[in-house]
């Protein structure tokens, strides 16, 4: 793999079953270009985590997905409710999901942290009533 | 664990029509036993068989994600078709057994599937 690949995905907002569906596409991909599994791990837990707050949160919106030799970018846009306190929502444990959401088995407060922990960097910016965005790379070198 | 013994400890039902031949070809180096998808994205990381009372689509997508092998619904829980067909198409073997998840994690444990701590 020499070249940049760029993948552009719209995330649903209105169908919990089907949320997922962007980062095991993307899953699929690493695999062909045979990308390290440990990377893939990291990259489809950490896509996964952001899908399912995308769908949670704020409705859907879209990711766009970077894979070059060095590094996968993932970015993660929509135009949900905003959070109001990031560095809250960073803390293991916090939460704001339903009780439906939980039911489901998320809204544990392990989103944000999973993401952190998964990826080398992790960019959360936010405005309230406007939407979020999610930086997140992963290096393969 | 081969996956056939951790199938005749749960006393378990294969749902994705797999032999017994083939579970027999799955080694299972670990589980876990978990209601909650954000646990398991957080602090799985051996290979293994996820034991779950929760049957939604996001089950078999968390156990993708993952790279677990196989899924044991318990409590007699079986999941719908489309769930059925989503393990199938990801490659993921689906079992469901009677026993409570306390019951049947203790079962395997016992038997020696234990997790090694990191």
């Amino acid at each position: 793999m020499d070249k940049t690949m760029s993948l552009h995905y719209d995330i649903d907002g209105k169908d919990f079953s089907i949320a997922g569906e962007a980062s095991s596409s993307v899953k699929i991909v690493l695999k062909q270009l045979g990308v390290s599994p440990e990377i893939i791990r990291k990259v489809a837990i950490a896509m996964y985590e952001a899908e399912i707050n995308s769908v949670i949160h704020a409705y859907g919106g879209y990711v766009d997905v970077e894979i070059s030799p060095k590094s996968i970018k993932i970015v993660f846009v929509d135009n949900g409710p905003g959070i109001e306190n990031i560095e809250l929502a960073m803390q293991e444990g916090y939460s704001t999901a339903t009780e439906e959401i939980r039911n489901l088995g998320f809204g544990a407060g392990m989103g944000l942290p999973n993401m952190k922990n998964y990826t080398d960097i992790l960019n959360v910016s936010s405005i309230v009533d406007v939407g979020t965005t999610v930086e997140m790379v992963v290096f393969i070198k | 664990m081969q996956l056939s013994i951790a199938k005749e400890i749960l006393n378990a039902q294969i749902l994705t029509g797999e032999t017994e031949k083939q579970l027999s070809d799955v080694e299972l180096l670990s589980a876990c036993g978990s209601d909650l998808m954000s646990d398991v994205l957080a602090f799985v990381k051996h290979q293994g068989m996820l034991l779950t009372g929760l049957v939604n689509p996001q089950v078999i997508r968390t156990a993708e994600m993952m790279d677990i092998c196989a899924i044991c619904f318990v409590r007699g829980k079986k999941p719908g078709d489309d769930i059925v067909q989503l393990a199938k198409e990801r490659n993921l073997i689906l079992l469901t057994t009677d026993f409570p998840l306390y019951i049947a994690c203790g079962k395997l444990y016992k038997n020696g599937l234990v997790c090694k701590e990191d």
